[in-house]
């Protein structure tokens, strides 16, 4: 019960920051010069001025910057996130249209790099300065430094343009309708390369984090109590030691899912999907203001609802923290 | 930033060998029916009807499913499309066009006269971009029957212009489905177009594609022979270029892949790669002096700058054979107006143009430096980005200091057409078949602040301003070409703003295509005689 007391008071505090956040996007877009009218008479290839002077009066960008920003707080209290700009549809549409693109990419590659980066890291500290550690470190570094873009178009040309194995890009194969299952499988598809380039730069970071974490729970007297009392190495490495040094990358993965609830812009032009991180590029380039705070808002609560599973997550892995002790 | 000339000049080389590759002829071929059609459509716009907007991006897919009463032969001369025939009065106040018989829209209903007389008073007079200008003085279309539609003007209207802006600015809508359906901006029908053209609107999924299939009820015998086109949103240009060599796209239109790409595509022989089909897209690459700064002010120091750009160099080494010299406002693809005598040119000369900057009285300062400016260069294209670098380094030579400040598109029309916060910009003139359309508001004074693409230069001139006035009316059309050939010479003596470099748009499309870029602007056009071979 402790611990759903804290995670309510954690969800109380939360509210404050959600409010300053979005006042602060606000402010920062007004900064920027022009507005959704110059954006779309860019797009449009020009336009005169009576048509600029109704349409800013249609979007209501002929108030106060207070006023407007009013209105704004006011509809948002009303939970009711307005209507898009570039979409003239309402934003809460827009962004449960792009959801499940980056829920998708999301946890496919969240699940990659937590599970392949657990592996590496406990046979690299396992073998620590042997060969297995070297090979992996160097691998994981090499992830890590890779821009993704590049890792992205690399993978195309491999995998789609030689060996032809896997789609360039896409979320599915438009040119044929498949249902069912068969659509599932070329979506899966569709979604391997994305998810590799993806999830090999988090795999790269959850790895050097659960080596470094292992070494140093390896090294604590209740491991040299555990081996004294005969406990075979696999018992003490599973039973022991993981769970102990599991908290940081709990911690890692509650930040991270955050970033990339943002979604991946990069990762999301280089393959074509249509996730929320390309809708937010465009809503900053279209000056789409209702879009973007939607999407700020939207990411917001999410980065809130997976910390407070990360909460319940340490309580579980380490009983400590519920008793308060 | 410097430039690598040694990797631009590798770039250009590869570009010009590309072109010598020759247009493959096809004529024994019989056309095959069927087939999918992929198109890379890299900027989503707001909505897809081209009676309401009037751009590329809209044109790519709305073009297809919805026509015009006229269009461009290959060419480039008017030819009817929903009309068959036009006929203007003599005193250039009524033109009557004659509809074709037969044509229904998507859903069945027939088209007839009541649906241009409401496209035309109702969406390109009052919201078009470029057709309120040009429909400014449009009072009223009479349909005496269902086939006979009569444009009525308060003051003459050239023939030649209108059949020349028609095809872009001429796309008719269906009456029915907005006539008292609330604003017409607003009407999810512009989500979802429904035209006479040759293929039918079947699905728009935002950020990932949308799907036009054959339209079986197609007023043209046999046509069109393809059952579907698809257009696959692609935001990234390398992943477009990968894309088309993965056969996951067809067709790359108006320069959507990277210089560098288009290159090396050209050089496959799976592609072509080639400036046919987009010679009614010609745009020239301008420099756009604000008068509210002293220096610029000075005829001298405009064409001091003019002449501190060596351009037939840049466009070897940083454009290859896609681009050429410009002469001015009018580009040379245009045989309609093109004038035999463009005014002065302005050639390469450094201590020509060391020598204006003196006269002016901007002498070298410390460090020889005479006066700093600010560059602001529109981020159309990469082209517009190379050439801002390469002002900034020609006129670093000749003691002007030059800071480049980018920003996005919105940011870009703001700052200069409205703010006027530029010392120097640089963009694209988009020429558009006829120099009424969207050239002279580039040059004529009294333009209202903000309004993007035209004088906003705080330049006046009484001479230019009585000959586009003249010109825009003028019915005879050998004496219209006449007074833009003076248009063109002013503009270049003057030099409100300069128009150094000439460029149309580059497609990129397989090999397999027939039938293709045989029209001046293809890209935009039906393409119901489009076909895949196998």
């Amino acid at each position: 019960m402790r611990v759903l007391s804290l995670a309510g008071r954690r969800l109380a505090a939360s509210i404050p920051t959600l409010f300053l956040i979005l006042i602060g996007v606000f402010l920062l877009l007004q900064l920027a010069p022009g507005d959704t009218v110059d954006a779309l008479m860019a797009q449009m290839g020009g336009g005169d001025a009576a048509t600029a002077k109704q349409l800013r009066e249609f979007y209501g960008l002929d108030l106060s910057v207070w006023a407007q920003l009013g209105n704004y707080l006011w509809r948002l209290v009303r939970l009711d996130l307005g209507f898009s700009a570039i979409y003239g549809k309402p934003v809460a549409t827009v962004i449960a249209e792009r959801l499940p693109a980056t829920i998708l990419l999301m946890t496919a590659s969240l699940s990659f790099a937590f599970f392949f980066g657990l592996i590496l890291g406990v046979v690299a500290a396992r073998g620590v300065n042997k060969w297995p550690d070297t090979l992996i470190s160097t691998l994981g570094l090499t992830f890590y430094a890779m821009p993704t873009f590049w890792f992205g178009l690399m993978a195309i040309v491999v995998f789609s343009i030689y060996l032809q194995w896997l789609p360039a890009g896409g979320f599915e194969d438009i040119t044929v309708s498949y249902t069912g299952l068969r659509r599932t499988l070329d979506i899966a598809l569709h979604l391997v390369l994305p998810t590799l380039t993806l999830g090999l730069f988090y795999m790269a970071i959850y790895l050097r984090i659960m080596r470094g974490s292992m070494l140093e729970v390896l090294n604590l007297d209740f491991v040299r109590t555990a081996r004294s009392k005969g406990m075979d190495e696999t018992r003490v490495v599973v039973r022991h030691v993981l769970r102990n040094a599991l908290l940081p990358m709990v911690t890692l993965i509650g930040l991270q899912a955050g970033t990339m609830l943002g979604g991946s812009v990069v990762v999301e032009s280089v393959f074509s999907l249509p996730g929320l991180g390309r809708l937010a590029y465009e809503s900053v380039i279209q000056r789409d203001l209702n879009t973007l705070l939607g999407i700020v808002f939207v990411s917001a609560l999410l980065v809130i609802a997976v910390n407070f599973i990360v909460d319940l997550l340490y309580a579980r892995l380490d009983p400590r923290i519920t008793t308060g002790s | 930033m410097d430039m690598t000339r040694r990797a631009a000049l590798m770039t250009s080389a590869a570009i010009a060998s590309s072109v010598l590759f020759p247009m493959r002829s096809f004529a024994q071929e019989t056309p095959r029916k069927g087939g999918v059609f992929t198109v890379h459509y890299g900027a989503e716009q707001r909505q897809l009807n081209p009676s309401l907007q009037a751009s590329t991006g809209v044109y790519i897919i709305g073009g297809k499913i919805q026509e015009q009463l006229v269009d461009l032969d290959a060419k480039g001369q008017p030819v009817g499309v929903l009309a068959e025939s036009w006929e203007a009065a003599p005193d250039g106040k009524t033109i009557t066009f004659k509809l074709r018989p037969g044509v229904t829209w998507h859903d069945g209903k027939p088209f007839t006269s009541a649906d241009v007389q409401f496209t035309a008073m109702e969406m390109w007079k009052k919201i078009l971009n470029y057709g309120t200008t040009l429909q400014l003085f449009l009072t009223a279309v009479d349909t005496p029957d269902p086939l006979t539609a009569v444009f009525r003007y308060e003051r003459p209207m050239p023939l030649n212009l209108l059949l020349r802006a028609l095809p872009d600015l001429g796309y008719v809508s269906p009456r029915h489905l907005y006539e008292g359906k609330g604003d017409i901006r607003q009407n999810p029908v512009n989500l979802a177009p429904v035209g006479t053209g040759p293929f039918k609107f079947v699905q728009y999924e935002r950020g990932q594609h949308v799907i036009a299939e054959r339209n079986p009820n197609y007023w043209r015998a046999n046509a069109p022979y393809l059952d579907r086109i698809v257009w696959r949103v692609v935001t990234d240009r390398a992943a477009a270029a990968a894309q088309m060599e993965a056969g996951q796209i067809h067709y790359s239109p108006f320069s959507g892949l990277t210089i560098s790409d288009s290159a090396r595509l050209g050089k496959d022989p799976r592609f072509i790669v080639s400036t046919k089909g987009n010679e009614g897209n010609a745009r020239t690459n301008t420099i756009e002096f604000n008068f509210r700064r002293k220096e610029f002010a000075d005829i001298r120091v405009r064409r001091a700058i003019a002449h501190a750009l060596d351009i037939p160099f840049f466009i070897e080494n940083f454009l290859g054979d896609f681009a050429k010299r410009g002469t001015g406002p009018i580009p040379s693809v245009s045989t309609d107006f093109y004038p035999a005598d463009n005014g002065p040119q302005y050639p390469f000369d450094k201590k020509l143009a060391a020598k204006l900057l003196d006269e002016a009285g901007f002498k070298p300062g410390a460090g020889g430096t005479r006066f700093s400016l600010r560059l602001l260069p529109a981020p159309w294209g990469e082209d517009i980005s190379l050439f801002a670098t390469f002002i900034q380094q020609s006129l670093a030579d000749v003691g002007i200091k030059v800071e480049i400040v980018r920003t996005d598109g919105g940011g870009y029309l703001k700052q200069v057409y409205d703010d006027h916060a530029f010392d120097l910009a640089t963009g694209w003139h988009q020429y558009r078949n006829d120099p009424a359309v969207s050239t002279t508001v580039w040059y004529r004074s009294g333009q209202p602040k903000g309004a993007p693409w035209t004088n906003q230069w705080d330049w006046t001139d009484p001479t230019i301003d009585k000959i586009i006035d003249d010109a825009a009316t003028e019915v005879d059309a050998a004496k219209r070409k006449a007074l833009y050939g003076d248009f063109v010479r002013r503009a270049n003596t003057e030099l409100p703003i300069w128009t150094p470099i000439e460029q149309i748009f580059l497609t990129a499309i397989t090999a397999k295509a027939r039938n293709h870029s045989n029209t001046p602007r293809w890209g935009s056009s039906s393409w119901h005689d489009l076909w895949l071979a196998e």
